[in-house]
C-alpha cells in the first residue's frame, strides 16, 4: 500500500500544469467571457494531442493505457487552471465516440430530464456531438450537434461556461447500455470531483497569497486569526476532498480495495463542496476586491456551481453513500 | 497511488487476525467505566498477552525492544485490533505511545533497559505531566520548578489534566530548570516515580462524570538526576522527538469505530422510517463521505510516513477534520435515539437499543459527551488552525 503519487503521476501533473499555463493562461481565456461559445476546437485539439482525453484508452487503441487515478491527477490541474469546455464528457466519451480521444471531436453531455422543464446544455455552441445520458433507461445515446436546435441564453452564471437552451432532445443512436451508463455516472463523479479539488486548491492559493500581502491596521491581514482560520479550513477541505477523490479513482482502478460507487459519489460530493466553500472564503478574504469582476474569485465560484449542476443533487449523492455504507 | 497491500503485509494481517480470533474471546469481562484500578488491571493484562504473543511495541523502534514495524504494518495492526473489538492502549497510552518511544530514542542504555521492558510487558503505567493550570495551549510558559540539589532535582509546582494519574507508576514530566522567562530554552524532561513523597494527586471529574484525569501538586519532590532524559534545558526538543513517532495512526481505531457506528445508525433510521428518514439519511451519507475521506487522508499520511518518516501536513488535516466530524456524528446519534438520549442507562424498546442490535442509547450518550474533549485535548482546534495557517500555509504570526 502506497497512496502517495508515483514519480510518473507527479510528472504527469506537472506536465499538464505547464500545458495549461502556456496554452490557457487565465488572461487569454477571459477574453471570451460572456460569449455564446468559449471553448475552441484548436485548444481542444491541443488538449487531445497532449493525451488529456486518451489517458484511459488502451495502448492498442492508440491511447495511453492509464487509469482513472492518472485522469484524476490531470483533471485536478485542469480545474485549477479553470480550463473551459466539456472536459468530463469528452474524457468519458473517449473510446465510445470516434475522435473524442484525440480531441478532434468535442463531446458534450446532458442528462435526459425525467420531467418537463427547460433543457439547458453547457457549451452547446462548441461541441460537435452530444451524449444524452438516460439514467432512467440505463442508456447512453449519441446525438449529432446538427440534429439539435438550441439557442444560447443571454447571461450564463459562469461567464466561461455558456449555457444553451434546447426545446427537445432527439432520440439519438444507442452507443452504450446500462453498464456504460453506470460507468459514465461513476467515473464522471470522480472526474468532476477532481475538477472541484483543483478549483478549491486554486482559490486557497489565491487567498493565502493575498492574505500575506494585503495590509490593514499596519500588518498583513493574514496575521489576523479570523482570516487565518478561514485559510486553515480551506486547506483542510481541499486536502480532505483531494484524498477522497484520488482514493475513489484508485478504488475504480483496483478491484477489491473498496466500493467504487460509494467512493465516487462521496468524491463528487466533497470535491464540489470544497470548490464552493473555498470560493466563498476567497471572495470574503479579498474584501471589496473579491466582489469585483476583475478579481477572478467569482469565476471559480461560478465554475463550482456549474460542476455541481452537472451532477446528481447533493442529497442524491449522499443517499448513494448512505445506501451503500 | 496503490491501495493494495503487499503479500508480506497481507501475511502480517492474517497472522494477527488469527491470533486475535483466539485471544479476544478469552479476555475477562470489561470492568466498569469508572473503576480505574480494575481498568488498569484489564489494560495491562491485555498488554501482557500482546507481549507473550510477540505483538508488543510493534511501532516502537528496535533499540527500545520494539518490532520497528513499518507505518503500513502499524496501520494494519490498529485496523485489525479495531475489527476484532480488541482493547487498544487503554490507561497506558502515555507509556506506549509517548514516554516509551521517547526513552527508546533519547534515553541512555541504562534507562532503556530499566524502563522499557516493564511498559512492553504491561507491568508499569505512565502518565503525562505537561499541562499546568496557567500553561495549556501556551505550554512553553510552564512554571513547575525543578532545582538541582546534589543528585536530585527538587520539584515544586502543579500539573493539571493528568490523565490516569491515579493508576500511574511514572510520570513523564516537563519542568522549568532555566530562568522564569526562558520558555522553550529552559525546560527539562524527567521521569518521575508517582509514589515519591510530596506528590498529592487530586482527581478531577470530567463532564462525563469520570475521574479520568487529575491535578498534581508537587511539594519538594526529589527526582534523581539519573531520571533525566536528554540534557538539562533540552526538554522541549526531547518532547518534539515524540511527535516524530506519530505516523498518523493514533486515531485510526476511533475512525473505524465511527464508520461502524454510522452503519448501525443508518440501519436504525431505515428500520424506523417515517417522514424524518430521508433528511437523516442525507446527513448520514454526508458523514459517510467525510469519514471515507479521512480514511483516505489516513492512508495518505501513513504512506507519507513510510516514505519520509513523518506524516507531513496530513496529521493536522486529520486532527482538525476528524475531531469535529466525530462530534457531528455523535450529535446525529443522539437525535436518532430521541428521548432515550436523555439518560446514560442502556434502555430497551427501540431499534437503537443495544438489546435489539442497535448502537445503544447509553453508548451514544457516552460518545457524544466524550466527543467534546476531542477538539481540546492534544492541541485545541483553534491552536491546530493557527499551526496549519502559520506552518503549512506560511501566514505571518499574529
Ligand atoms: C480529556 C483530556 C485529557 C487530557 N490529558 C492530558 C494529559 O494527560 N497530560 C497533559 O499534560 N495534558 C492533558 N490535557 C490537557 C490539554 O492538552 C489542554 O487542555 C489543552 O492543551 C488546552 O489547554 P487549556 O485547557 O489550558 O486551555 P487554554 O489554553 O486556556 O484554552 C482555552 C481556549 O482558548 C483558546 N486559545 C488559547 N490560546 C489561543 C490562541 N493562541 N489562539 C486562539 N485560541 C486560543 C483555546 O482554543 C481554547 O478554546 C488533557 C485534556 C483533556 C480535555
Amino acid at each position: 500500500m502506497d497512496f502517495e503519487r508515483s514519480e510518473d503521476q507527479v510528472a504527469l501533473a506537472e506536465g499538464v500544469a505547464r500545458l495549461c499555463a502556456g496554452r490557457f493562461p487565465l488572461e487569454s481565456v477571459r477574453v471570451a467571457e460572456g460569449r455564446p461559445t468559449v471553448a475552441d476546437g484548436k485548444g481542444w485539439a491541443e488538449l487531445g494531442e497532449a493525451g488529456v482525453f486518451a489517458l484511459r484508452v488502451s495502448d492498442a487503441d492508440g491511447g495511453l493505457g492509464l487509469g482513472l487515478a492518472e485522469a484524476a491527477v490531470v483533471f485536478e490541474e485542469l480545474g485549477r487552471a479553470l480550463v473551459p469546455g466539456p472536459l468530463v464528457a469528452s474524457s468519458l466519451a473517449a473510446g465510445l465516440v470516434p475522435g473524442a480521444a484525440d480531441g478532434s471531436v468535442m463531446v458534450g453531455a446532458v442528462r435526459r430530464p425525467a420531467g418537463p422543464g427547460p433543457i439547458l446544455i453547457e457549451d452547446l455552441g462548441a461541441v460537435d456531438v452530444l451524449i444524452v445520458v438516460d439514467d432512467g433507461a440505463g442508456e447512453l445515446r449519441l446525438v449529432e450537434r446538427g440534429a439539435v436546435t438550441g439557442a444560447p441564453l443571454q447571461r450564463s452564471l459562469d461567464p466561461l461556461t455558456p449555457m444553451w437552451r434546447v426545446e427537445a432532445l432527439p432520440e439519438g443512436d444507442l452507443v452504450g447500455g446500462e453498464e456504460d451508463q453506470t460507468r459514465w455516472g461513476r467515473d464522471g463523479n470522480v472526474l468532476t470531483g477532481a475538477l472541484g479539488v483543483g478549483l478549491a486548491l486554486a482559490t486557497m492559493e489565491m487567498t493565502v497569497a493575498y492574505a500575506r500581502t494585503r495590509e490593514q491596521f499596519g500588518r498583513a491581514i493574514g496575521s489576523f486569526q479570523a482570516v487565518k482560520h478561514l485559510c486553515a479550513d480551506m486547506l483542510v477541505r481541499a486536502e480532505s476532498a483531494r484524498a477522497a477523490v484520488e482514493a475513489a479513482a484508485v478504488t475504480v482502478d483496483q478491484p477489491g480495495v473498496g466500493d467504487p460507487v460509494r467512493a465516487a459519489a462521496g468524491a463528487a460530493l466533497l470535491g464540489c463542496e470544497a470548490a464552493q466553500a473555498n470560493a466563498r472564503s476567497c471572495i470574503q478574504v479579498h474584501g471589496g476586491m473579491g466582489f469585483t469582476w476583475e478579481v477572478p474569485a467569482h469565476l471559480y465560484l461560478m465554475r463550482a456551481q456549474v460542476l455541481a449542476g452537472s451532477l446528481p443533487s447533493p442529497a442524491d449523492l449522499a443517499a448513494v453513500v448512505a445506501d451503500r455504507y | 497511488m496503490d491501495l493494495r497491500y503487499s503479500e508480506a503485509e497481507e501475511a502480517f494481517r492474517s497472522g494477527l487476525r488469527a491470533w486475535l480470533a483466539g485471544a479476544v474471546p478469552s479476555l475477562p469481562p470489561k470492568p466498569p467505566a469508572n473503576d480505574w484500578p480494575a481498568r488498569r488491571a484489564y489494560d495491562t493484562g491485555w498488554q501482557g498477552m500482546l507481549h507473550q504473543a510477540g505483538y508488543a511495541g510493534i511501532d516502537w523502534p528496535v533499540e527500545g525492544g520494539g518490532l520497528g514495524a513499518s507505518p503500513v504494518e502499524q496501520l494494519i495492526y490498529v485496523e485489525e485490533l479495531e475489527r476484532a473489538h480488541a482493547p487498544y492502549v487503554g490507561v497506558n497510552f502515555v507509556g506506549l505511545l509517548h514516554a516509551g518511544p521517547t526513552i527508546a530514542v533519547e534515553g541512555t542504555a541504562g534507562q532503556r533497559a530499566r524502563f522499557l521492558p516493564p511498559i512492553l510487558r504491561g507491568e508499569e503505567v505512565w502518565c503525562q505531566g505537561f499541562s499546568e493550570p496557567d500553561a495549556g495551549s501556551d505550554l512553553a510558559s510552564l512554571r513547575c520548578r525543578a532545582v538541582r540539589d546534589g543528585d536530585d532535582y527538587v520539584l515544586s509546582g502543579s500539573k493539571i489534566w493528568t490523565s490516569h494519574a491515579e493508576v500511574a507508576d511514572y510520570c513523564e514530566i516537563l519542568v522549568r530548570t532555566g530562568p522564569e522567562d526562558s520558555r522553550h530554552r529552559g525546560i527539562t524532561w524527567l521521569m518521575m516515580p508517582m509514589d515519591l513523597p510530596g506528590i498529592e494527586i487530586r482527581p478531577l471529574r470530567t463532564m462525563a462524570g469520570s475521574t479520568e484525569f487529575a491535578e498534581l501538586f508537587l511539594d519538594g519532590v526529589r527526582v534523581p538526576v539519573g531520571n533525566r532524559v536528554g540534557e538539562e534545558n533540552d526538554g522541549w526538543r526531547v518532547t518534539m522527538v515524540t511527535l516524530s513517532f506519530e505516523r498518523g495512526t493514533a486515531f485510526v481505531g476511533e475512525l473505524l469505530q465511527s464508520m461502524e457506528l454510522l452503519r448501525s445508525l443508518r440501519d436504525v433510521v431505515v428500520a424506523v422510517g417515517g417522514s424524518g428518514a430521508p433528511g437523516l439519511l442525507g446527513r448520514i451519507g454526508h458523514l459517510g463521505a467525510e469519514l471515507d475521506a479521512q480514511w483516505a487522508v489516513t492512508r495518505r499520511n501513513v504512506s507519507q510516513a513510510a516514505r519520509t518518516g513523518v506524516p507531513g501536513i496530513g496529521g493536522s488535516v486529520f486532527k482538525l477534520a476528524f475531531s469535529e466530524l466525530r462530534q457531528r456524528l455523535a450529535q446525529l446519534g443522539l437525535e436518532v435515539c430521541g428521548r432515550a438520549g436523555l439518560v446514560w442507562d442502556e434502555l430497551a424498546g427501540g431499534p437503537w437499543s443495544a438489546a435489539e442490535g442497535g448502537p445503544g442509547n447509553g453508548e451514544l450518550v457516552d460518545t457524544w459527551v466524550n466527543g467534546f474533549s476531542r477538539t481540546i485535548a492534544a492541541g485545541t482546534s483553534q491552536i491546530q488552525r493557527n499551526i496549519v495557517a502559520e506552518r503549512i500555509l506560511g501566514l505571518p504570526k499574529g
